[in-house]
Parts: structure tokens; C-alpha cells; sequence
């Protein structure tokens, strides 16, 4: 086990170069600078600018200062918001996007696997049918369909939540934007689950736990539900993924302060540091999350063996 | 089944009458599936519309009238209303149908080519080579990819072949794993063996024996991964980072939509639809198509 987790890091390290090294250059190769302002900078002034972020050397030597920086864990100054570091933007916004996925995750996990369990026990019935549209439904109408639809009907129109906005937190300020982001979640793991189930009701130690006498509670809670859950940990790393993308569209129609919000406006302002500090940052994030989930997965099923 | 090699003996000949009355089969389970038939219809008139809509339509997608700003639906000729710029939404909306779905068409073929030769190559070489282009294509799904197809939007400017390009470079790896998965289990059969003993070179064996045999799953993933391309370049326009104005996509119509919904919700409203109805029907295709090829899960 230790030597796997040992292994999988020994990988990460080359794919976190990978992704280093492709966001580096490509962030380099794109036109304009962060220094471009409404105001043409004096030449004098611009060349200290350079120095002074270590620009003025060649794009090598400052992909080599960039990289030697990340191994010490410095991620750089933000070369647009002048008095702050890469790693104080990340702190300071981070908890907002987390409470917001981690809110997500739970709330579809409690929703998507209690759907796909009913719908499984009334395979091809008018339950599970519905629960199927619902769930292609959830599939197909993408995040930024649903909120502005959200906000219209709900917050605009009825006023029973505030259309845009953080406030610290506030249970109502959170109840659209985790909807939002909720709803293709919820949509997904039902589907997994309903299928997991399914197979699962149809194999021969439900048929012994049956014939056994047990009652059907008992052999959906404690018998089957485990073994149909397992395919939900392999999702976890693609949902974490999902919920990122969803957040950059969230955060920005509900004017969340979260780290969604920065990436689209640091990379349009060439914002370099920021940027590739939080390419990292959600990469470190799935690979991890990967890593975990394939370890769950073997702490759960003892079928699994990792080598 | 006529791209199977003329040389390869009478048993062939068996496996391709054979192999076709498995599609016969296919396509009357297809047929027998009422939400599949009903989408291939709806999406069949919604193709006729984007191809020859927009022709039909009295105002041009970028005609500015600022006289006829805001107007909702049914009024002054605007079939379905028109936008700040007193642009006709029907226009708009036709034309954002036939960019969104050319963009899925495009990006789709892009992913299928590349994914389908990388996953044909590495799963029927197999050995060393096998395991360094899966692996790779293991790194790469780990990826945050939003944020690259982002950083390619911003460094190369949004044009739409590099849409093409950047979507498609996304969404072949799924596609190269089960291509894979499938080359492992057809390259130990018969026919593939009796093509090696007629002594076709390995280029010629994935081409002509492999490549066609994998055409089920493929077709299949080929059905799900248009819609997830609408939705990747509408996400991208939504953040402004896709086709760029005045051409329109359905990405592009609902952030507009959304951000005139309280004066204009018919602009919200109508994009919205028709994108949510374009995807429904390719996912219900995708689905019937999944049960009428394999149909082992019903």
C-alpha cells in the first residue's frame, strides 16, 4: 500500500511539471503583457517594472527562476494586484469555493444516490422512468442555463433569494449557486447508481441473502448499496473536475469571491503568476483527489489489489 | 462491410453476412425505441432549420435596426423578438443552431481521428508502446483541461478553427480508451489472424480489419461526445472566450440572454431552449443507439 501511494506521488511530480511547463509557455506565448494599462509606460519605468519581477531575462532562465520557486513553495508575487502574493490570493478565496463544492458534492451524493437507489428498485417502472428523464435533463441543461433561469424565476420574480452575492456565507446567498452546481452532479450519480444497483440486484449473494430469508430492507441497505456505491468513488476525481468548471460559470453570474472568478480575469489581464498558481493549484487538487479514490476504492473492495 | 480485404477467404465472407444482419438487428432495436425515433425527427428538422433557416428568415443575423430594439415576440415581423441592438432573435438563433452545431460536428471528427488511430496503434501493437501511450493519455486526463482549452483561447486569440482544434484535442481520450479496450479483444480473433497469415503489413491490419470492426462503440461514443462539444464552446462563449460577435453561437445568444434577462427574458428563454432540446436529442440518440448495439444491459 505504501509503496503504491509512493508510486502514484513519484507520477504526480512529472505531470505537475507537465502541466507547469505547458501553462508557462502558453501563458508567455500570449500577446499583451500585465503591464499594457491605459497609459503607455515611460520605457525607464517599464524596464524597472521588468527587473523587477525578473522579467527582463530570458524566457529560460525565468522559466527556471519560476520552477526553482515552486520546488521552495513560492509561487511568485501577483503582478496585478501589486501588494499581494500568488499564495495570499489562493488563501484568501479558496474557502469560498470549497464550501461552495463541498456543499454541492453532499447535497447531489445524498440526492443522486437516494434517486438511483429508488429507481433501480422499480427498474422500468414510472419511477424510474422519471428519475431517467430527470436525470438526462440534469445532463443536458448546463450550469450557465440554470442559474440566469434560477435567478429569473426565483430570485427576481418571487424574491425569496438574493439574486447575486457572497455575504460572508449566508445560508440564502448559498442555496442558488449550490443548486446550480448540484443539479448535473445529482444527475450523474444517479445514473451510476441506478446502474450499479441494478447489477448488482441481479448477483448470486443478493439471491443468497434472499433465499435466506433476509427482508428487502436489510439486503438493499447492507448488501447491495455497498458493492453499487464502489463506482461512485472512481467519480469522485471527475466530479471534482465538473464542480470546478461549474464554479467558474457560478462564481461569475452570482459574483462570488471565489477562485473560479479570478482565473478567466487573471488570464485575460495576462496576470502570469496568478494564473499559473492556480493551474497548479486545481491540478495538485485532481491528482489528489485521484489518488484518494482509487484508494478508497481498494479499502472497500477487498476484490482489489494494488500493485 | 465491403472494406473487409477481397483476399481474405471464404470464412470472411461468412463473418461479413453475418456482421450485417447484427446491424439489421441494431437498427430495428433503434427503430423500436420511441424516444430515440422522436429525437432523430426533432433533430432532424432542427439540422433542416439550421442549414436552411436562416435563408429563410427576412433579416440578417448582424442587421442592426435601431429603430426595433427590444421588441418582444410576434411583434413587427420579429417571429421571435429581437435583441438590444434590434437584431432578430430568429436570425440569431438560427444562425448560433448552425455554428454550434458545425462546431460539434468539426471538434467531434477532430477527437474521433485522433482518438481512434491512437487507441487502434496502441492497443494492437501493444507491449512497451501500448503502455506509454496510455499512460500518457492517463497524465493527460488528470488535467484541469478547462483551464488549457482557457489559456489556448487567450493566446491564440478566439477564432473558430482553434475552437475546432482545442474542443477536439480535449475530447479524443475517453474516445482512445475505448477504441482500445476494443482493439485488445478483436486482435486475437480469426479474422485478424488469417490477415496476418495472408501477410498484411501491421498498418494495413489496423486499417482494413480493425478499425472498421470497431465501428459500434464507436458510433456510440460519437453520438455523446457532439453534445458534450455544444457544451464545452458554449461554455467557452459563455465566458466570453468563444465565437466573438457579431457571429453568434448558442453559448454566445444565452450570455447575452442572461445578462438582459429582467428587460428581455425572451432572449434567455428561446436560446436556451433550443440548446437544451439540440443536446436531449443527441444524448436519447446516444442512449437508444448504446442498447440497440449492445444490447447485453436491457
Amino acid at each position: 500500500m505504501l509503496r503504491y501511494i509512493g508510486r502514484r506521488l513519484l507520477i504526480a511530480i512529472p505531470t505537475l511539471f507537465l502541466v507547469i511547463t505547458a501553462a508557462f509557455f502558453m501563458m508567455r506565448a500570449a500577446p499583451g503583457s500585465p503591464f499594457d494599462g491605459d497609459r503607455k509606460l515611460l520605457p525607464e519605468i517599464e524596464a524597472n517594472v521588468l527587473a523587477k519581477y525578473g522579467m527582463n531575462k530570458p524566457l529560460g532562465a525565468q522559466y527556471v527562476d519560476y520552477l526553482a520557486g515552486v520546488a521552495r513553495g513560492d509561487l511568485g508575487p501577483s503582478l496585478k494586484y501589486r501588494d499581494k502574493t500568488v499564495l495570499d490570493i489562493l488563501n484568501e478565496n479558496y474557502p469560498v469555493s470549497l464550501k461552495l463544492g463541498l456543499s454541492a458534492i453532499s447535497i447531489a451524493a445524498v440526492f443522486g444516490v437516494s434517486l438511483g437507489v429508488m429507481a433501480a428498485l422499480r427498474q422500468n417502472g414510472p419511477v424510474d422512468h422519471t428519475v431517467m428523464t430527470v436525470a438526462i435533463l440534469g445532463v443536458c441543461i448546463p450550469t450557465f442555463v440554470t442559474a440566469p433561469l434560477l435567478v429569473l424565476g426565483l430570485a427576481s420574480k418571487l424574491g425569496w433569494f438574493p439574486t447575486a452575492g457572497w455575504n460572508d456565507g449566508a445560508l440564502i446567498n448559498m442555496v442558488l449557486p449550490v443548486t446550480v452546481l448540484a443539479l448535473p452532479q445529482i444527475a450523474i450519480i444517479s445514473r451510476l447508481t441506478r446502474a450499479g444497483m441494478i447489477e448488482v440486484l441481479r448477483s448470486n449473494y443478493v439471491r443468497t441473502a434472499r433465499a435466506k430469508g433476509l427482508p428487502e430492507s436489510l439486503i438493499v441497505r447492507k448488501h447491495a448499496l455497498r458493492a453499487a456505491l464502489l463506482p461512485l468513488v472512481s467519480y469522485l476525481g471527475p466530479a471534482c473536475a465538473g464542480l470546478i468548471t461549474g464554479s467558474l460559470v457560478v462564481e461569475k453570474i452570482f459574483n462570488l469571491p471565489g477562485l473560479g472568478k479570478f482565473f478567466v480575469i487573471s488570464a485575460l489581464q495576462r496576470d502570469y503568476t496568478v494564473v499559473m498558481g492556480m493551474v497548479i493549484f486545481y491540478a495538485a487538487l485532481i491528482l489528489v483527489l485521484n489518488l484518494v479514490a482509487d484508494l478508497l476504492y481498494a479499502v472497500l473492495d477487498p476484490r482489489v489489489r494494488l500493485a | 462491410m465491403t472494406l473487409l480485404a477481397p483476399d481474405a477467404g471464404e470464412r470472411m465472407t461468412l463473418a461479413a453476412v453475418k456482421g450485417r444482419s447484427l446491424w439489421d438487428d441494431a437498427g430495428r432495436r433503434l427503430m423500436r425505441n420511441k424516444a430515440a425515433v422522436a429525437s432523430m425527427i426533432v433533430l432532424g428538422v432542427l439540422v433542416l432549420l439550421a442549414a436552411i433557416g436562416p435563408y429563410l428568415v427576412p433579416f440578417a443575423y448582424d442587421q442592426v435596426d435601431k429603430q426595433d430594439v427590444w421588441l418582444p415576440p410576434l411583434k413587427e415581423g420579429h417571429l421571435l423578438g429581437s435583441d438590444a441592438l434590434g437584431r432578430d432573435l430568429t436570425a440569431r438563433l438560427l444562425t448560433g443552431l448552425r455554428v454550434s452545431l458545425a462546431i460539434g460536428l468539426v471538434a467531434t471528427t477532430v477527437s474521433l481521428v485522433i482518438g481512434v488511430a491512437w487507441g487502434a496503434v496502441a492497443g494492437y501493437v501493444g507491449g512497451k508502446l501500448d503502455e506509454v501511450m496510455m499512460r500518457a493519455v492517463d497524465v493527460l486526463y488528470s488535467l484541469p483541461f478547462i483551464f488549457f482549452v482557457i489559456l489556448l483561447m487567450v493566446t491564440f486569440g478566439s477564432n473558430i478553427i482553434l475552437i475546432f482544434v482545442a474542443i477536439g484535442a480535449v475530447e479524443w481520450l475517453t474516445m482512445s480508451r475505448i477504441v482500445r479496450g476494443q482493439t485488445l479483444t478483436l486482435k486475437n480473433k480469426e479474422f485478424v489472424e488469417a490477415a496476418r497469415a495472408a501477410g498484411l503489413s501491421r498498418g494495413a491490419i489496423i486499417a482494413r480489419h480493425i478499425v472498421p470492426n470497431l465501428l459500434g462503440p464507436v458510433v456510440v461514443y460519437v453520438t455523446l461526445t457532439i453534445p458534450a462539444v455544444i457544451l464545452a464552446e458554449s461554455f467557452l462563449s459563455f465566458l466570453g472566450l468563444g465565437v466573438q460577435p457579431p457571429m453568434a453561437s448558442l453559448g454566445t445568444l444565452i450570455a447575452g440572454g442572461a445578462s438582459d434577462m429582467e428587460l428581455a427574458p425572451w432572449l434567455l428563454v428561446f436560446p436556451s431552449l433550443v440548446m437544451v432540446v439540440t443536446l436531449m436529442c443527441f444524448n436519447f440518440i446516444g442512449d437508444g443507439l448504446r442498447d440497440a448495439i449492445d444490447p447485453k444491459d436491457r
